[in-house]
């Protein structure tokens, strides 16, 4: 399935935004509206408008990694994030937090495991999204 | 850290693979279980009679589930054999299957599984052993059915798996009635509770739990088909799950939670019978045999039966004879499982009726399997003879049902005697021509020789230095499990003494039975023809495929339409169920504080539901539907749940770009024909769309308790360092839903790529 021209520029045009509006969503989420769930569809509508302007085997070309891969990744940094808490005795998923750092524009930086398995979950659904969409336009093609 | 030996086995597993690709040497993999067996060994030494090295984690504590562990006399003393041995299998299987595709496969889940066995070893908490209990039935059938692509491996490895696994369910249904009646989940505490226990109610129930657990995996009578049959596993794991380690597990949970359920005839009893029946069964059943590995087989029976007899006793001297023939075995079965994967591996079969002579080829294998023979057949100075003595010594102390017992260890002691023989000696020793055509058959490398040598070095060594291992191994081994210190010491010799006569009784007998052993080997077809349990398993199995294949058949229709009425339906069964029990109409006046928006959302949802429904188009049905999930984003938006929204928009925009992807590949819409039916739906779609309805207005007035949602929100920024309260609630509070949704993602995604190759290469079948 070969898409339009203008959907295809567009989509090439928007995906680093998108990708970057993802990672300030995700970053956001522990604060404000956001999170890994949302930064991940985000992410994964990206790459889904290049697989619908260009087809599936571009945007598989983009993403450089496997869907599957992404997902074992997610899979991967949440689970790390969960048994840090474990090592460090406060039982699985008890949440780690770094001393809060002050950055200039960003502000206070205030990293922990919560954030890293957000990330997880992030990776995830991003993952979980592209495989679906790219079997689906592989199938159609 | 008792954690940390267990991780580092489990780390070692990992990178085998890459080891075995690699140009280093596989072999080296064997410093990982060394380096544990060491600092196992030292801390064991340092540990004093009746002391423990306990530690603890939290992991799941409001449960009851915690990391304990502990280093006990006894756990240690198993801990010491799981990676000792598991040093020499190592080695032995880098050996065994050098240049194997699949080597880094099987050192992977030896790892595993080793990692797994020392865990039980020492865990401390019933649930954390449990864990590891399953953790060792799983990456044993793994291994059973290494060799995968052979369907009989495939179906035996399922056996052990089922029988094993049925046997954990029990078990796990044990321990929860156990600590709950003992009011703890850690073992140091529940053999502390002995009264409490036995004066329960349930204690009848939960004993039968446990033993029923134990038996299966101790292979115990009618449970121990599973045991030969998992002998299609490659040697070097047979020599270390089947003969040390794996099947010694039952016997360990038995020996170790004695303190807390014995002294009741059902214990006593039950174990006996088993015990005893287990012993003669494996003895009858072995002599027949005629393959190296079954004959091992067998007589691994027979010793399990011998050790759980000797638990039924549970006097001093039977749990102090019970260690020591767990230990002797442990050294000497390993080497004889070895040793015959040595022979297998030089000559090609493993059937003693094609073997004899190879002592003149093979010498430094020849001596390693008559001296683990020789100890296995309870010869003295070796260690199998302190252990066969200690056995007989408790017979005669024995107040009651001596005799009983003592003939029953005779009998199978001296066919446990014969088949050491018919193992160790025979293919050696014997003058049965060598029928292994095509080949020259010469000594193995020394990784195939070296490892059953030294296991059976330490068997004779142990013998002669039976004061010292009493002291240093068995006396606290026997004090871990009755709590009170040995009150004597081990030796080789006891004098001229009934136990002595006994010994000799049983050397003639066995040597008979040796020598007439040819005359049985005809008729084995017919004995083992005979149905046992094993026939009931096949059964089972069978009807259960049958069963699971009819109802497949109703509900597996492969109409979606069909999946879907099936859901709703029980959906809707399992809500109005509900629903009535917990009674009433939920108030559904209309207030007239009504506001606009909200209403005027929900009619354009409603509105747009039913337009979907009678659209004449896929894509009008996209479209409606479309306007449904924006209006409840929108309403999400209205009550000020950005999340929600944001989430709701966004799934929203990828459904639809999903479903364009493949509307023009669905046909065309088409009404339900049949008015029947489609009366029926109309009905279910009604009924739970309007049971959901009520439900949700029914919950707003039914306020059980109070409410967490504030709770929640105050708890959100001094605990979790978030003001998000819906992020924080997914990624700490409720983490772990979140961690279980994440793999049911990835389910999901593998469950969508593996049907779409399927059809990707039925096209191509098609096509070409």
């Amino acid at each position: 399935m070969k898409g339009s021209f203008i959907l295809e520029g567009a989509a090439r045009l928007l995906l680093p935004w998108l990708v970057a509006l993802s990672l300030v969503t995700f970053y956001r989420g522990h604060h404000l509206p956001g999170g890994g769930f949302i930064g991940g569809l985000l992410a994964a509508s990206g790459f889904a408008l290049i697989a619908l302007g260009a087809g599936e085997g571009a945007a598989r070309r983009a993403l450089r990694v496997d869907p599957v891969g992404l997902m074992t990744c997610g899979l991967t940094v949440a689970l790390v994030a969960a048994l840090a808490g474990l090592f460090r005795g406060g039982g699985l998923l008890a949440g780690l937090w770094l001393p809060v750092w002050s950055l200039p524009l960003i502000g206070d930086v205030h990293l922990g495991t919560p954030m890293l398995f957000d990330f997880g979950v992030y990776l995830t659904v991003a993952g979980f999204a592209l495989q679906v969409i790219f079997s689906l336009l592989e199938d159609a093609a | 850290m008792l954690l940390w030996p267990v991780l580092l086995l489990a780390a070692a597993g990992l990178i085998s693979p890459y080891v075995a690709r690699s140009r280093i040497p596989v072999w080296l993999l064997a410093a990982a279980p060394a380096g544990v067996f060491a600092w196992l060994l030292s801390s064991y030494l340092r540990l004093g009679v009746g002391e423990t090295t306990a530690e603890s984690l939290g992991w799941f504590d409001p449960l009851g589930a915690s990391l304990d562990f502990v280093l006990d006399g006894f756990g240690g003393l198993l801990a010491l054999l799981i990676s000792g041995v598991g040093t020499l299998i190592v080695i032995y299987a880098s050996g065994y299957l050098a240049g194997h595709r699949d080597l880094g496969r099987l050192l992977l889940l030896l790892f595993f599984f080793m990692a797994s066995m020392l865990g039980l070893v020492l865990a401390d908490n019933v649930i954390l052993l449990f864990v590891f209990w399953e953790l060792t039935s799983i990456t044993s059938y793994l291994l059973v059915g290494f060799n995968h692509e052979d369907k009989a491996a495939r179906a035996k490895a399922l056996q052990a798996l089922l029988v094993t696994g049925a046997g954990g369910l029990a078990m796990l249904a044990g321990f929860i009635l156990l600590g709950t009646t003992a009011e703890s989940w850690r073992l140091s505490e529940i053999v502390q509770a002995g009264d409490l226990v036995r004066s329960s109610p349930v204690y009848g129930a939960l004993t039968a739990c446990i033993i029923i657990g134990a038996a299966a995996k101790s292979a115990q009578v009618p449970l121990h088909f599973w045991l030969p049959n998992a002998m299609a596993a490659p040697t070097p794991v047979s020599a270390f799950l089947h003969s040390a380690t794996m099947v010694k597990a039952g016997v360990f949970l038995l020996a170790k939670l004695s303190p807390a359920l014995d002294g009741t005839l059902l214990w006593h009893g039950s174990l006996s019978v088993l015990g005893s029946a287990t012993l003669i069964t494996g003895a009858v059943l072995g002599i027949v045999q005629t393959d190296l590995k079954r004959i091992l087989a067998y007589t691994t029976l027979s010793v399990l039966g011998i050790l759980t007899l000797l638990i039924g006793i549970g006097t001093e001297l039977a749990i102090k004879s019970m260690v020591v023939f767990l230990l002797g075995h442990a050294l000497y079965k390993a080497a004889l499982f070895m040793v015959a994967g040595t022979v297998d591996h030089e000559t090609g079969t493993r059937d003693v009726r094609r073997l004899g002579g190879l002592r003149r080829a093979m010498p430094v294998t020849a001596v390693a399997a008559l001296l683990a023979a020789f100890s296995k057949a309870g010869f003295p100075p070796f260690f199998g003879f302190v252990g066969k003595e200690y056995v007989y010594k408790t017979g005669t102390a024995l107040d009651q049902a001596g005799t009983a017992f003592i003939v029953v260890a005779v009998v199978g002691n001296m066919f446990l005697l014969a088949l050491a023989l018919k193992a160790g000696l025979h293919p050696f020793w014997s003058k049965t021509p060598l029928d292994a055509p095509g080949r020259t058959v010469h000594e193995a490398p020394w990784s195939l020789w070296g490892p059953p040598l030294a296991l059976a070095l330490c068997g004779l060594a142990f013998g002669l230095a039976a004061g010292l291992v009493g002291e240093a191994l068995v006396g606290k081994a026997v004090a871990a499990i009755r709590l009170e210190p040995m009150t004597s010491s081990l030796s080789l010799w006891h004098g001229l003494s009934l136990p002595l006569v006994l010994s000799v009784v049983t050397m003639a007998g066995g040597l008979l039975i040796y020598a007439n052993r040819r005359l049985i080997w005809p008729h084995r077809g017919r004995i083992e023809a005979v149905p046992g349990p094993s026939s009931v398993y096949e059964t089972m199995v069978g009807n259960l495929a049958e069963v699971a294949k009819r109802k497949t058949r109703i509900l597996q229709s492969g109409a979606l339409t069909r999946y879907v009425a099936i859901v709703i339906a029980a959906a809707t069964f399992l809500l109005g169920w509900k629903f009535l029990r917990f009674g009433g109409w939920p108030d559904l006046t209309i207030g007239p504080d009504i506001e606009i928006l909200p209403a005027v959302l929900c009619v354009l949802a409603a509105g747009a539901a039913l337009g979907a429904t009678i659209a004449t188009s896929r894509l009008g049905v996209l479209v409606a539907l479309g306007i449904v999930g924006i209006a409840i984003a929108l309403l999400f938006l209205h009550y000020s749940a950005p999340d929600l929204a944001i989430t709701q928009i966004l799934v929203e925009a990828l459904t639809v770009m999903l479903l364009m992807l493949v509307v023009y590949k669905l046909p065309p819409v088409r009404r339900e024909p049949r008015p029947g039916v489609a009366a029926a739906k109309w009905a279910l779609a009604a009924g739970f769309g309007g049971g959901m309805t009520l439900i949700v207005l029914q919950a707003l007035e039914l306020q059980v308790a109070p409410s967490i949602s504030e709770q929640l929100a105050t708890w959100s920024y001094p605990a979790a360092h978030g003001r998000n309260v819906v992020n924080v609630i997914l990624v700490d509070f409720r983490a772990l839903d979140t961690f279980g949704e994440m793999i049911v993602l990835t389910i999901a995604a593998l469950g969508v790529l593996s049907l779409l190759a399927r059809r990707k290469r039925k096209r191509e079948d098609a096509g070409s």
